[in-house]
This record gives C-alpha cells, structure tokens and sequence, in this order.
C-alpha cells in the first residue's frame, strides 16, 4: 500500500502551513517524519487523515484519489502526543470503540479488543477507567486503540512525548515490533533524532511546512543534504564552523588548521561550513591526525547518561557530548580533540559537499 | 514531628476564622438562640426548648410550602440544566459571536434580582405587558397572573429561567472550551456520530462544570424569595408562597421570631444535606460500567 501526498500546500488565514509537499510513503517500513516544534508534523498528518482539506495539491491512496473524502469513509486510525480516550468508557470499551462504529459481531470485538490489549501489556487493565491508569498506561490504551481494527493509515503524532524517559525507551522497542507486524502504512513523527534512528525505516526531514529530505534513515543521517537537515537530524545540534580551505589544508575559525585529507582531500579551494556532530568531539585523543583545540567550559548538562559540555574557543561555540557523567568546571580550560575524518563539508548556501560517509 | 514546634503558622488562619465567625458563626448562634425561646419583645423572652421545632414540623402551611418549594427547584433543574447544554453547545467558538454571546448571554445576570420581578410584572401584565397582551389579545389565550394559580407558576418559572439559565449556560461553555480539539478528532476518525460525540466526551468531560451548576442552582432556586415576592407577594392565594417567602412571612409579618428560628435551621439542613446527596451523586455519575 502507498499514501501518495502531490503538491499538498496548507494555508490557514493567509499562513502557509505547508508548502507543495510531494511525497509517497508506503507499507512495509515505518515511515518518520522529523522535524522541529511547527514543522508542519501534525498539518501533514491531519491532511493524510483527512481530517482537513489541503488548500492546493491531491491525495492518492493505492491509486485512488482520496483528497475530498471525509474522514469517517477512510481507514485511518490516529495516536496524539495527548493521552486521547473516552473519560466515560473502560479500557475494554475504549479499545473497542472504533469496532462498535462498524458493527462487527460482539464476538470477534471481544476477540481483536483482548488480543489488542495483550499486544500492549494492559490486558489486567481491561476494567479500569483512563482515569485511574498512569501517563504510559493510559497512552498503550490509546495504541491498542489505533491498532484494533486494521486501518491502511496507522498515524502517530509524537505519541511518546509526553511519556518519561524510561516508558518511552521501553515502547520504542515495542513499537518497533508492533510496526513491523502490521500491513498499514505506518507514519510516525516526533522531534527527536534519537527516536526517528531507533525507529529505522524511512525518514522524512520537514522544516517550516516543507520537506528538507527523504530517504532510508540512515542515509539521510550519513548524508545530510543542506545544513538545515543536519541541524534537525542532530541533538544536541551540530557544530558549524566557517572555514576556509587553501592548498589541501583548510583553516577553521581563526586559528585550527586541519590537513584535508580522506574524504575531505576532493574539496575545491573556496569558504566552506564545516559541520562536526557533538558525540565526534572528544576529551581524549582518538589517534593520530586529532585536532587539538582549547576551549573554556561554559556550561556541562548532564543528561540522562551523557553529559553536553558547552565550550567556547574565541568566538566559536562548540557542544560536546561525552557518554556518561563529566562534571566540569565553568570557566575552566580544556582541549577538546576532534577528528578531521568526522567532518562535513557544506558550500556557503548550505549544500552537502563531503560526508565521512562518502558519496550520497 | 520536630518541625512543627514553635510553629506560628497557624496564626495566618485567624484573619478567616474571625471573617467566618461573623459572617457565619455566629448568626447562626444566634438562630439557634431565637429557636429555643418564645420571644414576646425586647427583653422579654421564654425559653421553650424543642418546642418551636414541633410547631414548625407539625405546620400544614410549612408543608405546603416545603413541596411547593420542591417541585418548583425540581422543574427550574430539569429545564435549566438541558437548556443551559444546548445553548453553550449552539454558541459560536471563534470570532467575535464569541464575546458578543457572552455579552448577550450575561445580561440578565447583572440585573438586580427585585429589579427582575418589576420587569416581568410589566412584561405579563395583560393589559399593557409584551407577553400578557401577546397572549390574551392575539392568542386570545386568558393569561393573568395574579388571579391564575398556574399561570402565576408559568410566570415565576419562565422569570427564573430566563434569569439564569445564562449562568447554566456560560459554565457548561467553559468546560466545552476546556476539551481539547483531539479529542473532537480521535472522535471523527473513530466515526462517531455527533450524539456519540457528546454522550462520550462532551458531556463526561463537562461533569465537573455541570456538578457546580446543578449545585448552585439548587440553592439558589431553594432560597429564591426576591422575584416572586415582587412579582406576586406569594399569591394568587398561597399559590406561589415559597419557603423563604413563608419564613419572612413568619418572621416579620407575625414577629414569631422562635418558630422563624427554628423554621430557618431547618431550611438550612434540608439545603445542606441535599447539596451533600447531590454532589455525591454527580461525584460518582460515569465511574460505574460507563458503556
């Protein structure tokens, strides 16, 4: 099965939601869609529900033209970053909404609403009331809710925002599994490059209402074709550094030279942004060829596991992310060692030129 | 438990207990002082102990009253509280409709409450009234207030409707607002109908609004005494003599200041315990089998 979106633009009062978005997504692979706060996530997925009219642009669905059809004639089932159930109803009955409106016969409700509910862990739940279910209980009675009746569209909007840390690694992992058993095109946004990585599947990168790129996850994160995506597909985002390379050697800032080499030895002579993740700086020396730089500490979150230590070198600004708990002094001095062959290379407008990951 | 030595803190209480004792406490003592004596004038008193509680319970005309007083609280309840839902259901939710319904609708509340009963006197008069000549000269409908039993209760009724049905009305609009707009969209893609809509989200997500609305309008239309004493001093006969009208009746036109007192205790437990059975009740509406 495949959705396919054909110049799909969103103007609401004179705003452009979304711009001439063209995109086909299809079964088989969960498809992601990442992008910051107002990307224009959530416009793109009530457009695919049908849920609203696209101001310009056609939506097929296997071929059909599905654009004007109202939501209720669609096979769409729909997971918010809101934990979304009857307040009146029962687990049970809440996941058995959706089949009550169809009409099936009581006993293969009972069937598909217990098997459901096993998927998600919550079948000794089935008589209580959302109110009294936890964040993370009442968001897997909202999944087994979407998953119940076997729609083409699965969509999920940011479902595990508004869930703590650990309940949300632990339904990642799931979800993972719980995609890969179902027939529907499965689209899942969130604003999290860490999520969309572990999701697999297909990426989609969205900024201000359009699309920046789409590809094989791992492609668009080994090859982030403007800045902008590798801002987006990076958190904490990634280190830009002007630089101007001159004779195989390339200066960034005021005063690290670095030798371009590798990947970087095809870049023409000519002012580049060199981009460098957080986790490809270091605090120790990771070999031979390591640009050394001093940098002061301005400031060390630790999160989570990881500690971000923001460092300042003139007037550049660098994040570093160090696996586990590095507490450090602000305002003392350090060397931070980053590795030349990590380094992307963009063109001033902001075009990828080399990837450490080679040729696109 | 160490920390709670020395503890001052319990004197930033005393500016509320003070306003409480006066406002509250301490009248009521004083009821309850007036329900144990038989009053003849200033000074000169009896003290009769339960013996105005059994005048007032054994009262034919407090009995009366006290049913009359029911079945008038149970009609403004059932038709204010529906009516309320469907107005605040059928009001605008964006644009300027927005603030000019709430306008609108907030007009009869600001209005004085004897200021209501002279306008709805004027308003049925047969003679010179909107309604009343409506009524009686174009519907040739007989329609007279103040010689008619029922219509006297049309009247009082429609006055309180009209009066604060508005209020019913802006709370149940609030908790409408207040439910988010995906909740309206996991409905639609569900394929709920509109009924479906709001048996299963509007109107369990509206509980706890409507609970306040059903409380205070019981009370209110429990204690309601202004309207109809402006509107019909309690006539035609006793025919709309409510509760309270009854009580000043009591007190002032025949100074039985021992059996008003006790008469006033228990219109305060009925209230009381009523407004308790009533919030219980609507506490515990949609938590049982909720299918």
């Amino acid at each position: 099965m495949e959705i396919v979106l054909d110049g799909v633009s969103k103007v609401i009062n004179g705003e452009t939601h979304l711009n001439s978005i063209t995109l086909q997504l299809t079964s088989g692979a969960t498809n992601v869609i990442l992008g910051h706060t107002l990307a224009g996530k959530t416009s793109l997925l009530r457009l695919m529900a049908g849920l609203d009219r696209p101001t310009k642009g056609r939506i097929f669905l296997d071929g059909r033209d599905v654009t004007g059809l109202f939501v209720r004639k669609r096979s769409v089932a729909m997971v918010y970053q809101q934990f979304i159930n009857y307040p009146s109803m029962t687990v049970y009955d809440n996941i058995a909404s959706p089949l009550k409106m169809s009409g099936l016969p009581s006993a293969d409700i009972d069937r598909k609403v217990r098997a459901a509910a096993a998927t998600l862990h919550i079948d000794r739940l089935l008589d209580r009331m959302p109110a009294e279910l936890s964040g993370g209980q009442q968001q897997r009675t909202a999944i087994a809710r979407s998953l119940v009746k076997d729609t083409e569209l699965l969509l999920l909007d940011e479902p595990l925002v508004n869930l703590d840390y650990k309940l949300r690694e632990e339904l990642q992992a799931e979800l993972q599994d719980i995609f890969r058993a179902r027939k529907a095109i499965v689209v899942y946004t969130t604003t999290e490059p860490s999520e969309a990585l572990m999701l697999g599947g297909n990426l989609v990168v969205m900024d201000e209402g359009r699309i920046l790129q789409t590809g094989p996850t791992s492609s668009v994160y080994h090859h982030p074709s403007t800045t902008r995506v590798a801002q987006v597909v990076s958190d904490p985002p990634i280190n830009f550094l002007p630089g101007v390379v001159a004779g195989g050697k390339a200066r960034l800032g005021r005063d690290i030279d670095i030798a371009m080499t590798g990947h970087l030895s095809a870049v023409p002579d000519g002012e580049y942004a060199f981009g460098v993740r957080p986790n490809h700086l270091f605090l120790h020396a990771q070999g031979a060829g390591n640009v050394e730089i001093s940098v002061k500490v301005e400031l060390a979150e630790i999160n989570g596991s990881e500690t971000f230590i923001h460092v300042s070198h003139g007037d550049l600004h660098l994040v570093l992310q160090e696996d586990g708990i590095h507490p450090r002094y602000i305002g003392s001095n350090i060397t931070v060692y980053a590795n030349p062959g990590c380094f992307f290379v963009y063109e001033k407008p902001g075009r990828l030129l080399a990837s450490p990951f080679g040729a696109g | 438990m160490n920390k709670w030595e020395n503890n001052r803190a319990w004197l930033l209480t005393v500016p509320v207990l003070v306003i409480v004792a006066f406002s509250s406490i301490i009248p009521l003592m004083t009821v309850v002082n007036y329900s144990v004596q038989d009053i003849f004038g200033p000074g000169q008193s009896l003290f009769v102990g339960t013996e105005m509680y059994k005048n007032v319970l054994r009262d034919a005309r407090l009995h009366e009253a006290l049913w009359r007083q029911f079945l008038f609280s149970g009609l403004v309840l059932l038709i204010e509280i529906p009516l309320g839902i469907a107005l605040a259901l059928a009001m605008p939710k964006k644009g300027w409709g927005v603030s000019f319904s709430l306008v609108v609708m907030a007009l009869p509340l600001l209005i004085p409450w004897n200021t209501i009963g002279s306008i709805w006197i004027i308003f049925v008069r047969p003679d010179i009234g909107l309604f009343g000549a409506f009524v009686n000269n174009v519907l040739g409908i007989g329609f007279d207030h103040t010689a008619r039993p029922l219509d006297a209760w049309i009247t009082t009724l429609l006055m309180e409707i009209w009066h604060w049905t508005p209020l019913v009305a802006l709370l149940a609009y609030a908790g409408l607002r207040a439910i988010p707009e995906v909740y309206y969209q996991a409905a639609k893609i569900d394929g709920a109908s509109p009924w479906a809509t709001f048996r299963y989200i509007q109107l369990p997500k509206m509980r706890g609004v409507l609970t306040i609305a059903v409380l205070l309008r019981f009370m209110d239309s429990f204690l309601i005494y202004a309207e109809p004493f402006v509107l019909t001093g309690g006539g035609p006969g006793n025919s709309t003599t409510f509760l309270s009208i009854y009580l000043v009746k009591l007190a002032l036109g025949q100074f039985d200041l021992g059996t008003a007192g006790a008469f006033s205790l228990i219109y305060f437990l009925i209230i009381e315990i009523l407004c308790f059975v009533f919030y219980q009740v609507l506490k515990n509406v949609g938590k049982g089998t909720g299918t």
